[in-house]
């Protein structure tokens, strides 16, 4: 079997995973959903009628969005992570490196200590916009502070090191937040640092759809040209790579799709960096394959691990960013011992 | 053919190459030489357009390559570096076909697949096809590098000539994979609408191979023409900081040069 051909039916095959992953994920939770009134519902709510019993409302307006959200964030998280670690021919990055995650967490717990003293109209989208600000502006600092020190061509490894200062930066400053913060925002920041899909709804799977499909099809036109980088940034230019051009894309792309996800999740952490690696190791390194890849299993993963955050706890639920740490680090640890790869 | 109009590039307040001029005929191999820290490099660079001059201009068959556009400059422009790592689990095919990249847009035609073949039975790396590019010894790397920029410009590039960079392509590789690479670099350069210009530090491997020397020394062209015209004792005396000796080939085949 010829290697494209292989990377198309293990494709196949993850897709397949990932939508019995979603099938369990609608299934099960605080409460059980036996598979035909899981049909009859779905259809139901396909049709535009509003259900009239409790279980119904609990399915069609948390349990499916839910579901849904964590499939579109997972695979943002997926893409990201395989974008970050091409665009810094690195596979130990993951997509909050250029201070993405960390701007959109101080964004956010600014909103729970400020929110409340301020009054800020509009609950939840007040939450997500503070936390898309704060991943925008955090990027925008380590570019403007990379570009600044390396005599305007940003270097990937100026821009690998501002981003660790930047993260570190905006870490203290949720340190501090939550230091002043009263006892249920002090709480609020906790949680949300630890992500969870508790707040999912139609209108977020509405953005957050939006933002992670149409940033996956920018960054598979740039599939060919993230694999020439592989080699170097100078012999990607030498096989026609507009080098500059490529930077942007990718980094607009991950900011886009991981600020707005993480703003309404909260920090996840591991799933942009384990998911690559495991397609790697399955299949090689081509973008072509990893990039669609990457979002596929990245949806299943996160799927696999709500589900696990809320079935272990019932009725109460675990904060998924504990599921995915806990599950992730031993999974990193084993990949780095097999030393497939050389740093 | 390419020209380079008074090129001048300066780093850190230095010139790291000082108002150079020269020519390079298609059907020849142009081979630079200089101590290190001469500008060799950064002069090879500034002809592929792989950075850009603070003064003058590069000119491919006469059309200055200031802003061509990247991939249609890279169809007939290949460029072999001095060591290309790569952290990920590429195959070694993978690599080579990174070499038509330039010529295709999503999936590689049967074409491409036929030139990746041609260039890896040609560089003795077909057996390692399947093989993780990170797993390989340096000398074989690279053989898949060479194989890759070969593949760039395996095919004549319509009207205009090919060019070919070499920067210290001789690193890793032992003697009789450097005397191979010479005589395919030879052989490939004599199409006649190929020019290869690169940069090497044995002497006597650019006096026997070369067809054209150019000898650098902080920035500035110090002698450029054949090997017996530029690898004098006075130029090697002036530039290099040794005293060399030259002896006569048992054989009658040129002469060979040792240093005191």
């Amino acid at each position: 079997m010829s290697r494209d051909a292989a990377g198309r039916s293990l494709l196949v095959g993850l897709a397949v995973a990932m939508v019995a992953t979603a099938v369990a994920s609608i299934r099960f939770g605080a409460i059980d959903f036996p598979l035909h009134e899981m049909w009859s519902s779905t259809v139901a709510a396909a049709s535009g009628r509003v259900p009239d019993t409790l279980d119904g409302r609990i399915f069609t307006e948390l349990r499916l969005p839910r579901a849904v959200l964590c499939l579109l964030v997972g695979a943002s998280l997926g893409v990201g992570g395989a974008l970050m670690q091409g665009l810094f021919r690195n596979p130990i990055v993951e997509p909050g490196l250029v201070g993405t995650s960390s701007g959109a967490a101080f964004g956010a717990a600014l909103y729970f200590v400020l929110g409340t003293v301020l009054h800020f109209p509009a609950g939840t989208w007040a939450l997500t916009l503070s936390a898309c600000l704060g991943g925008i502006v955090s990027t925008t600092m380590v570019f403007a502070l990379a570009q600044t020190g390396s005599g305007g061509r940003s270097s990937i490894v100026m821009l690998l090191l501002t981003g660790l200062a930047v993260n570190a930066l905006f870490l203290s400053g949720i340190g501090f937040l939550s230091y002043i913060a009263r006892d249920p925002q002090a709480r609020s920041i906790v949680f949300w640092n630890l992500g969870t899909l508790s707040g999912a709804n139609w209108s977020a799977v509405r953005v957050v759809g939006l933002t992670t499909i149409g940033g996956t099809l920018v960054a598979l036109r740039y599939a060919k040209a993230l694999n020439a980088l592989m080699i170097g940034e100078e012999e990607a230019e030498a096989l026609g790579v507009n080098v500059t051009r490529l930077k942007w894309a990718v980094l607009s792309v991950n900011v886009v799709i991981v600020a707005v996800a993480t703003a309404y999740t909260g920090v996840i952490s591991f799933v942009g960096l384990i998911v690559p690696h495991i397609l790697r190791m399955m299949r090689g390194a081509d973008n072509r394959f990893l990039l669609v890849g990457s979002a596929v299993l990245g949806a299943t993963l996160l799927s696999l691990a709500d589900v696990v955050a809320r079935v272990s706890l019932r009725p109460a639920e675990l904060p998924i960013g504990i599921v995915t740490s806990v599950v992730g680090v031993p999974v990193f640890l084993s990949l780095l011992r097999r030393r497939q790869y050389v740093f | 053919m390419v020209a380079a109009h008074h090129l001048t590039y300066r780093a850190g307040g230095r010139a790291l190459v000082d108002d150079v001029s020269a020519t390079f005929e298609p059907g020849r191999l142009h081979l630079i030489v200089g101590p290190n820290g001469a500008g060799k490099s950064t002069f090879v660079r500034l002809l592929a357009r792989l950075i850009r001059p603070h003064e003058g201009q590069v000119t491919y068959d006469g059309a200055d390559v200031r802003g061509a556009a990247e991939r249609v400059l890279a169809r007939r422009r290949a460029v072999l570096s001095q060591a290309v790592e790569i952290a990920f689990p590429l195959t070694v095919r993978e690599v080579v076909m990174m070499g038509r990249y330039p010529h295709f847009g999503g999936r590689a035609a049967p074409v491409d697949e036929d030139i990746c073949d041609a260039v890896m039975a040609y560089f003795d790396v077909t057996d390692l096809g399947n093989r993780s590019y990170p797993t390989l010894s340096g000398g074989e790397k690279q053989r898949v590098n060479f194989a890759r920029v070969l593949a760039q410009v395996w095919r004549p590039a319509g009207a205009g000539a090919r060019i070919l960079f070499l920067d210290e392509p001789l690193t890793f590789l032992d003697i009789s994979h450097q005397l191979d690479f010479m005589r395919k670099v030879t052989s490939f350069t004599a199409a006649p609408d190929v020019v290869a210009i690169g940069v090497v530090h044995d002497l006597g491997l650019a006096a026997r191979f070369a067809d054209h020397i150019l000898m650098i020394d902080e920035g500035r062209l110090v002698a450029s023409g054949p090997a017996a015209s530029v690898l004098t004792r006075d130029h090697i005396r002036a530039v290099f900081d040794v005293d060399p000796i030259f002896l006569p080939d048992p054989q009658g085949r040129g002469t060979h040069l040792v240093y005191e």
